[in-house]
C-alpha cells in the first residue's frame, strides 16, 4: 500500500523534492483520510480558504482541535499570549494595525525603504566574510546571519547585543527543525531556555526604549499611545518573537532556495548578473515557485465548509498547502518552470488574506539585495552537491546547508 | 462580416474610431493592439490631456501629495493611434459610418468605440456656477483649480452631496485642517449607494473628524459678494453657511448628447448595449459595429436579473474595455460577456471602503463581522433571500469571500458562524434605502429597467 499523501509530506525523504507529491495530492483538490486534517492542495481552493471568515486562526480554537501533526507543542508559546498569527479578528486586527503603525503605509511609508542602505551595507559584509571561495556553506555564512541581523536593525537591538541575540535566534530555529536523532528533551529544553533568555532581555529592552525611544520600531511598539491603546509588555513580546521568528525563518529559505534556484537554472543567474533589476521578477517567481512556507497548518472550520463537493466539517483542522497551489496548472502555465518572464504571477509564497505575510515589502528587499548582489560579485558559482541536505520541517522547507565553490569573489 | 475573410481584413487594416480618451478608451486601445489589430486606431477626447486617472483627483491631489498633472494613466502597451485630443464629438452618422468632430472634421471608422464617460453634474442656476469659488470635481483641471484653491487655505468649504465624492472631497478638507460643511439632502453620507444603515456609520465618521454635516437639507441658492466671489449658501432649513469655497458634488450627466438624433440608444441613462458592449439602435436592434464601455455604457446583467446596469466604477470601465476590444475582433462564436461583479472603493477619513455586487439592490443588511459602532466591519445586502451585495470598512480582505457568495446567489440571511461576528450580527436589519424615486447626489450605480431604448428618466436637481 503506498504511504498517505499525508505521511509523504512529512516524510524527510521527501524534502528535497515534494512537487509530484504535490501533483498526486491535486488530483483529489479536498484530501482527508482517518481523522486527520484536511489537506487542501489547488490554487482556487486554497486563495477561498484564506479568504474565508468561517476558517479561524486561534490558537485557542486550534488547540481544542484534535489531530493537526503540525499543530504546535504547547511550550512553545503557553509562556506569551498569541501573537496576532494566531488571533481572529478583532484581536488580530487590533494588534497587526498596532504593529504597522510604525513598520509600513500609511503612517510609516519609509521605514522599508530606508532600510535599503543598510541591508546593502550588511549584505556586502557577509559576502566579504566568506572566506574560502572553494568551498562555502552559503546558509551558515550568509542566509543564516542576514535576516537576524535585518531584525536586529528593525527593532533597534544595540550593535553590542547582537551576537547574542544571533545565538537565541539560532536555538529557536533548532527546535523548529527537529534532527530525530537528538534527544528531544534536550533539545525541547535548548530552546525554552533561549526563549526564556530572549524574552528576559527583550523585556529588558523594552522598558529602557520606554523610558529613552529612538527611532527604532521596538520604541514606537513600547511608547505607542492611539485609538488602538498602547501594547502591554506581554503582547509586545509575542509580537517581536513573531517578527524574530517568522521573518528569519523564511527569508532563510526564500535566499537559500533562491540561490539553489539561480544555480539550477544559469540562464537566470547571468541574466541578474548583467541586470539587477532583475531580481525583482525573479524573486516573486521565486515566491511561486519555491515559497519558504509550503503550507498553513493550524486553521479551523467554525461552520461546515463547502469546498469542490467535500464538505469539510465544523471544527475540523485545515492544511493549506500553498506550495501545491503555486504549482496548479489549472492557475499557471507551465507550473513547473522557473521563469522570471511570467506576467502572471499572483502566487501564494505570501498567503493572502488577513494573515497574508505582514513583513512582505522587508523580505521582497532582503532577497533582491541578496540574490543580485551573490549573483554580481560570485565568480562562476558551482554548487558542490546537488540536492543540498534539507532542514526536516516540512513547512518551513529549505537546504540546511548550501555548499558552493566559485573562482573568486568580487568586490 | 463573417466567413468571407473579411474580419481578418479588418483586423489587418480596418478603421477603428474610439470616442472618450480616458480609461475605458485607453485600455480598450491598447486590448486591440494586445491582440493584434494592426489596423488604423484614432482616439478622440474633447479634454486636451493624455489619458488619465481620476481617482486621485479627490484624494492625494486635494491634500497636495500628488500634481493634479501627474495622474497620466501607466501605459500597459503602445497603441499607435491618431490622437485627436481637445475635440469633442458632435455627432455620429450610423448608416454613413462616420463621427462629426467639433471643428468640423468626420472621421470614418469600420469600429466605433464609444466611451465618453459622464461629466460633473453642475449647479442647476447658471449664474450662480459662475460665482467664483464654486467648483465641480471631475477632471483633471477642476482638480488642479481645486487643489490650488484649498492650498490658499479657504475660511470654509461647502460640499454640496454626501456621496462618495462629495465624502471624500470633504476628508480631504478636514485632513488639510480647513472647516468644512457637508450638505446632503438624503439622511445620511452615502444613504444612496450602501442605505441608511451604513449610512450612519459615514455620519458619524464625518462628525468625528469635525464635518459640520447637515442632513436632510437642501441648498436654495448660492451667493455671491460684489466682486463676483461666492460668500454664502441658503439652505432649505432656513440657515445661512458662509463660506467661499463651494465644491457640488450632485453626481454625474452622461456624455450622450452627442448621439441625439443619430438612432442609437442612448440617452440620459447612458448608452444601451448588449452583454457584448454591442451597442442597440433606438429599435431594440443590436449594432454590429457600435460597441460601448465604461460610465456611459449600461448593460444587462445575469447576476441582477437582466436588468441595464449602469457602473461608475474603474474597474467597470477596465473590464469593459476590454471585453469591447475583444469583440470587435471577433466572431459571433467567439464573442465574450461582461459579466464582472460590480465592485468599487474609496478612502475617506482614514477608512478604506469597499463594496461588491449591487448593494443599492438589497432591502435588508446583516452585520456579518465587526461591529458598526467600531466603524470597523463587514455588511451583507440581501434582496428576495439572496446575497446581493456586502460592504466594508476598513475589513476589505473578506470582500473576495462575499464576492462568491454573490455570484453564486447565496441564501439571504447567511446561517454560518464567522470569526468576529457580534451579538449586532444576529439577525439582518432593514438596509434603509431612500425611495429611488428620490434622486440624492446621484448613485453610482443605476438599474435601468428592461428596455434598451428606455429613455425614461429624469432628474430633479436639488433645490
Amino acid at each position: 500500500m503506498t504511504p498517505s499523501p499525508l505521511h509523504q509530506i512529512l516524510d524527510y525523504a521527501n524534502r528535497a523534492d515534494p512537487y509530484p507529491i504535490y501533483e498526486e495530492l491535486r488530483r483529489t483538490p479536498v484530501h482527508h483520510e482517518g481523522d486527520g486534517p484536511y489537506v487542501v492542495s489547488t490554487y482556487h481552493e486554497i486563495l477561498g480558504l484564506l479568504h474565508d471568515p468561517r476558517v479561524s486562526s486561534d490558537s485557542r480554537t486550534v488547540a481544542r482541535t484534535p489531530h493537526d501533526p503540525l499543530a504546535e507543542p504547547d511550550q512553545q508559546e503557553s509562556a506569551l499570549p498569541p501573537s496576532f498569527l494566531r488571533l481572529d479578528p478583532p484581536e488580530h486586527d487590533r494588534l497587526r494595525r498596532m504593529t504597522n503603525r510604525p513598520f509600513g503605509p500609511p503612517h510609516s511609508p519609509h521605514r522599508v525603504d530606508g532600510m535599503r542602505g543598510e541591508l546593502r551595507d550588511i549584505v556586502t559584509g557577509l559576502i566579504d566574510g566568506i572566506g574560502d571561495p572553494d568551498r562555502f556553506d552559503l546558509v551558515d555564512q550568509f542566509s543564516y546571519p542576514f535576516p537576524v541581523t535585518v531584525i536586529c536593525r528593525l527593532l533597534g537591538i544595540p550593535r553590542e547585543d547582537e551576537a547574542r541575540f544571533h545565538t537565541w535566534a539560532d536555538a529557536i530555529a533548532a527546535s523548529l527543525d527537529p534532527d530525530p536523532d537528538a534527544d528531544p528533551a534536550e533539545r525541547g529544553k535548548g530552546a525554552h531556555d533561549a526563549r526564556m533568555q530572549l524574552g528576559m532581555y527583550l523585556a529588558g529592552l523594552i522598558e529602557e526604549r520606554r523610558r529613552n525611544p529612538g527611532d527604532d520600531m521596538l520604541s514606537a511598539l513600547a511608547t505607542a499611545q492611539g485609538e488602538d491603546g498602547s501594547m502591554t509588555t506581554m503582547e509586545l513580546l509575542s509580537t517581536a518573537a513573531l517578527l524574530l521568528i517568522a521573518g528569519h525563518e523564511t527569508t532563510v529559505n526564500l535566499v537559500t532556495n533562491g540561490m539553489l534556484t539561480l544555480l539550477r537554472n544559469p540562464g537566470s543567474l547571468q541574466r541578474l548578473r548583467a541586470d539587477h533589476r532583475l531580481a525583482v521578477p525573479i524573486v516573486e517567481e521565486l515566491l511561486r515557485f519555491e515559497p519558504p512556507v509550503q503550507l498553513v497548518p493550524q486553521r479551523v472550520t467554525l461552520a461546515d465548509v463547502e469546498v469542490r463537493g467535500v464538505t469539510i466539517p465544523k471544527g475540523s483542522s485545515l492544511w493549506l498547502v500553498l506550495a501545491s497551489g503555486n504549482r496548479d496548472p489549472r492557475r499557471f502555465e507551465n507550473p513547473d518552470r522557473f521563469d522570471p518572464d511570467r506576467r502572471d504571477i499572483q502566487h501564494l509564497g505570501l498567503g493572502s488574506g488577513i494573515h497574508s505575510c505582514f513583513g512582505a515589502p522587508l523580505a521582497r528587499l532582503e532577497a533582491q539585495f541578496a540574490l543580485s548582489e551573490l549573483a554580481r560579485r560570485l565568480e562562476n558559482p558551482r554548487l558542490l552537491e546537488d540536492p543540498p541536505p534539507y532542514r526536516r520541517n516540512a513547512v518551513l522547507r529549505g537546504p540546511r546547508h548550501l555548499r558552493i565553490a566559485c573562482d573568486g569573489i568580487r568586490a | 462580416m463573417s466567413g468571407d475573410g473579411s474580419l481578418e481584413r479588418f483586423r489587418r487594416e480596418g478603421r477603428v474610431v474610439v470616442v472618450g480618451a480616458s480609461l475605458a478608451g485607453l485600455r480598450a486601445a491598447e486590448t486591440l493592439r494586445e491582440k493584434g489589430f494592426a489596423g488604423s486606431l484614432t482616439m478622440i477626447g474633447d479634454e486636451p490631456h493624455e489619458p488619465y486617472d481620476r481617482p486621485p483627483l479627490s484624494k492625494t491631489v486635494l491634500l497636495g501629495r500628488a500634481a493634479a498633472e501627474r495622474t497620466a494613466l501607466p501605459r500597459l502597451k503602445e497603441v499607435d493611434a491618431t490622437w485627436r485630443l481637445g475635440v469633442a464629438a458632435t455627432g455620429l452618422d450610423m448608416a454613413g459610418r462616420r463621427v462629426r468632430l467639433t471643428d468640423g472634421d468626420e472621421v470614418p471608422y469600420d469600429r466605433l468605440l464609444i466611451a465618453t464617460g459622464v461629466r460633473a453634474r453642475p449647479w442647476p442656476r447658471e449664474a450662480e456656477a459662475e460665482l467664483d469659488g464654486v467648483f465641480v470635481l471631475r477632471t483633471r483641471d477642476d482638480g488642479a483649480a481645486l487643489a490650488r484653491r484649498l492650498a490658499a487655505g479657504p475660511k470654509r468649504v461647502l460640499v454640496v452631496g454626501a456621496g462618495f465624492t462629495g465624502s471624500e472631497i470633504a476628508a480631504a478638507c478636514r485632513e488639510r485642517g480647513l472647516a468644512v460643511t457637508v450638505a446632503e439632502r438624503g439622511a445620511s453620507p452615502l444613504v444612496g449607494a450602501l442605505g441608511g444603515v451604513v449610512g450612519a456609520v459615514a455620519a458619524d465618521l464625518q462628525r468625528r473628524h469635525g464635518v459640520d454635516l447637515r442632513c436632510g437639507v437642501m441648498v436654495t441658492a448660492l451667493e455671491g459678494d460684489a466682486a463676483g466671489r461666492v460668500r454664502a449658501a441658503r439652505l432649505s432649513d432656513g440657515s445661512t453657511v458662509e463660506t467661499d469655497v463651494v465644491v457640488v458634488s450632485l453626481g454625474a450627466t452622461r456624455n450622450t448628447e452627442w448621439l441625439a438624433g443619430s438612432g442609437l440608444g442612448a440617452g440620459p441613462r447612458g448608452i444601451a448595449c448588449d452583454a457584448g458592449c454591442r451597442a442597440f439602435d433606438i429599435r431594440g436592434i443590436v449594432t454590429d459595429d457600435v460597441f460601448a464601455a465604461g460610465d456611459v455604457a449600461r448593460c444587462p446583467h445575469p447576476l441582477f436579473g437582466y436588468q441595464f446596469l449602469s457602473l461608475e466604477h474603474w474597474g467597470n470601465a477596465v473590464s469593459q474595455a476590454r471585453v469591447a476590444a475583444h469583440n470587435m475582433l471577433s466572431e459571433s462564436t467567439d464573442r465574450i460577456p461582461h459579466l464582472e461583479v460590480p465592485a468599487f472603493w474609496s478612502s475617506q477619513f482614514g477608512v478604506n471602503i469597499k463594496s461588491v455586487g449591487v448593494p443599492s439592490l438589497g432591502t435588508e443588511i446583516l452585520i456579518a463581522q465587526g461591529s458598526l459602532e467600531e466603524r470597523r466591519f463587514v455588511g451583507v445586502y440581501g434582496y428576495q433571500g439572496r446575497i446581493i451585495g456586502a460592504v466594508s470598512f476598513d475589513q476589505a480582505r473578506w470582500l473576495p469571500f462575499y464576492q462568491e457568495l454573490i455570484e453564486t446567489t447565496a441564501p439571504f440571511p447567511p446561517e454560518f458562524a464567522t470569526v468576529d461576528r457580534r451579538a449586532e450580527g444576529r439577525r439582518p436589519l432593514d438596509a434603509d434605502f431612500p425611495d429611488p424615486s428620490v434622486p440624492t447626489h446621484g448613485p453610482t450605480v443605476t438599474l435601468s429597467g428592461y428596455s434598451p431604448a428606455d429613455r425614461r428618466m429624469t432628474f430633479t436637481p436639488a433645490h
